[in-house]
């Protein structure tokens, strides 16, 4: 019968001591950097890739282009003063930011938030990954040279900011959650402008269904590609999307319920397949969970009430003695603040931990390996990698 | 919580314990104990999941804080591991070998905070900084003032002004007092 015998004497050999005997003077492997600057990276991050033909034999990442030295000006700053630098850690989901820094000087500093304040957190939660997944989902198709999707998704966004802009101020950074609970109440109608929203979402997950999910090239270039192993999740303490793609139910609004997602009714997506089309088809199915429980929210929420606390002055506000961790479920996963205050009017540190800490650096670096060089992009993109929460 | 508290106990000598909630507790463990203690709750007691390792300056105390917080993701709850270190002789042993990912962790904090982890892969490559030659920047006595007028001097044609006076002088230009 005919069989073929792959040839696999290009591929580089391993030394004695575990690394691969790569001798660029051979001939038989490049060196491609992927980034800083490159369309298929999200933000500035360098991929520096060991090619043989076009499989990748190595891959290494390499951060440090956006290093802004976040977690240490936020130490000498006071707490409110953090707000503007925190939500910088993460540039297209902020909300998540102010929350667990909110959240962290609430706990330390023994303050109960109202009611209102804390549906409208959730509310302000969900808007915020229904922004994200909106660039995010048609993303996974941009990096296969599907653009189309991903300009429904800015146009379907825009509309999404118009509202944060109407409750916030603000379109990008909203600045909305603080200390004690939250800045405002909704504005009249707002709920009827947010429902023809929703409605312009339901259409576009449509829409993104009909133009990625059921389009063959794009099936035959994410199905079983890029692979996350059931056994790795907890070797690299993978969380969120990728998690439930690989069939492993994690998710913090469900396991550790913060604000008022226990009394909303909603159940994650999983998937077994893990591989690149399962992740992105978890994050669709996200996108209409977080659309659904927005509507529930509305439906739920009291019209009034108190929205803040009353905290001490802010510009004079110590805090005693204490160190805690709050977690969030940002879209790409666990996202949690570990803050540690010393009595002062400081905080004594801020550490951020982000799922892309592990999932960009070590995983990928491993995932990559005999990867084709045009699917680098794509299984980067599908992991949700987001750069500026490693190097803060 | 309460019964893996008491088996820690039995087990190890644990210090400063507090039950900051329901599902978050923290103690502080002695450095030689680390290994084991993590080894020990991963496999036997199911914390599978570290969620991070993160460290704290103690400067005025002369010691560094290391925080090791894993998860147990069936019962879903934290320990958070605190362990000091003497500023003088920074060196912890490594994780990696229990959870890859923590190499990470380490390569940050070997550059940040000037903590040794021996054996860690990459811990000497750079992570976020490059050619650096001051003390590690996240350090407390890392005087960050200091170091941009120093590195990043003040450029020509720029005046600062007392903004009081300023505005005063400009939009009262006639009013002498």
């Amino acid at each position: 019968m005919f069989s073929i015998k792959e040839d696999r004497s290009k591929f580089p050999t391993k030394k004695a001591d575990g690394t691969l005997d790569i001798d660029l003077d051979s001939q038989k492997y490049v060196k491609i950097w992927q980034g800083p600057n490159h369309p298929g990276i999200t933000g500035n991050m360098a991929l520096e890739l060991t090619v043989s033909g076009d499989e990748v034999v190595q891959s290494k990442t390499h951060v440090g282009y956006l290093y802004r030295a976040f977690e240490k000006l936020m130490e000498r700053r006071k707490f409110i003063q953090c707000f503007p630098i925190c939500i910088r850690m993460c540039v297209p989901e902020p909300d998540i930011n102010e929350y667990l820094l909110a959240a962290s000087v609430e706990e330390l500093g023994g303050i109960e938030v109202p009611e209102m304040a804390e549906w409208l957190r959730t509310l302000v939660l969900e808007m915020a990954r229904v922004t994200i997944l909106l660039r995010g989902v048609p993303g996974q198709g941009g990096t296969m040279s599907l653009g189309m999707g991903v300009q429904w998704g800015v146009y379907v966004r825009d509309l999404m900011l118009d509202r944060f802009e109407e409750l916030t101020g603000g379109r990008v950074y909203h600045m909305y959650i603080a200390p004690g609970g939250v800045r405002g109440l909704l504005p009249s109608g707002f709920k009827d402008r947010m429902e023809e929203v929703l409605k312009k979402v339901d259409e576009f997950v449509v829409d993104i269904d009909n133009l990625m999910f059921n389009n063959a090239v794009f099936k035959v270039r994410t199905k079983g590609v890029g692979i996350i192993d059931k056994d790795w999740i907890d070797q690299y303490s993978v969380v969120g999307p990728n998690a439930r793609a690989a069939g492993i139910m994690r998710d913090v609004r469900k396991d550790y319920p913060y604000l008022k997602y226990d009394q909303l009714d909603f159940e994650p997506h999983t998937e077994t397949d893990s591989d690149i089309y399962a992740r992105s088809r978890v994050r669709w199915h996200d996108l209409q969970t977080s659309v659904d429980l927005i509507r529930q929210i509305m439906a739920k929420m009291p019209e009034k009430g108190e929205i803040r606390a009353k905290t001490p002055n802010v510009l004079h506000w110590k805090i005693p003695k204490g160190e805690t961790y709050q977690r969030i479920e940002s879209s790409r996963g666990e996202y949690g603040f570990y803050m540690v205050t010393d009595g002062s009017a400081y905080p004594r540190r801020i550490n951020l931990r982000g799922p892309s800490y592990n999932s960009a650096m070590v995983l990928l670096e491993k995932m990559l390996v005999n990867a084709n060089i045009s699917d680098v992009s794509s299984l980067m993109v599908s992991l949700a990698t987001c750069p500026p929460e490693i190097e803060r | 919580m309460k019964e893996i508290l008491e088996k820690i106990k039995t087990k190890y000598e644990v210090t400063d314990v507090l039950q900051k909630r329901a599902d978050l507790l923290f103690f502080t463990i002695d450095k030689k104990m680390v290994l084991d203690i993590l080894n020990y709750l991963k496999e036997l007691e199911g914390f599978t999941h570290l969620v991070m390792l993160s460290s704290v300056d103690w400067l005025e105390e002369n010691k560094f804080q290391l925080t090791y917080i894993i998860n147990h993701p069936i019962n879903k709850h934290d320990i958070a591991i605190r362990v000091d270190l003497n500023r003088d002789e920074a060196t912890m042993d490594s994780i990696h070998h229990i959870w890859i990912h923590a190499e990470t962790d380490q390569r940050e904090i070997k550059e940040l905070f000037g903590i040794d982890f021996p054996g860690s892969p990459g811990v000497d490559e750079d992570f976020v900084l490059e050619d650096w030659d001051e003390i590690p920047p996240m350090r407390r006595d890392f005087d960050t003032l200091e170091y941009s007028e120093r590195t990043f001097f003040p450029r020509d044609g720029r005046k600062t002004y007392d903004t009081k006076e300023y505005m005063k002088s400009k939009l009262y230009p006639d009013d002498k007092q």
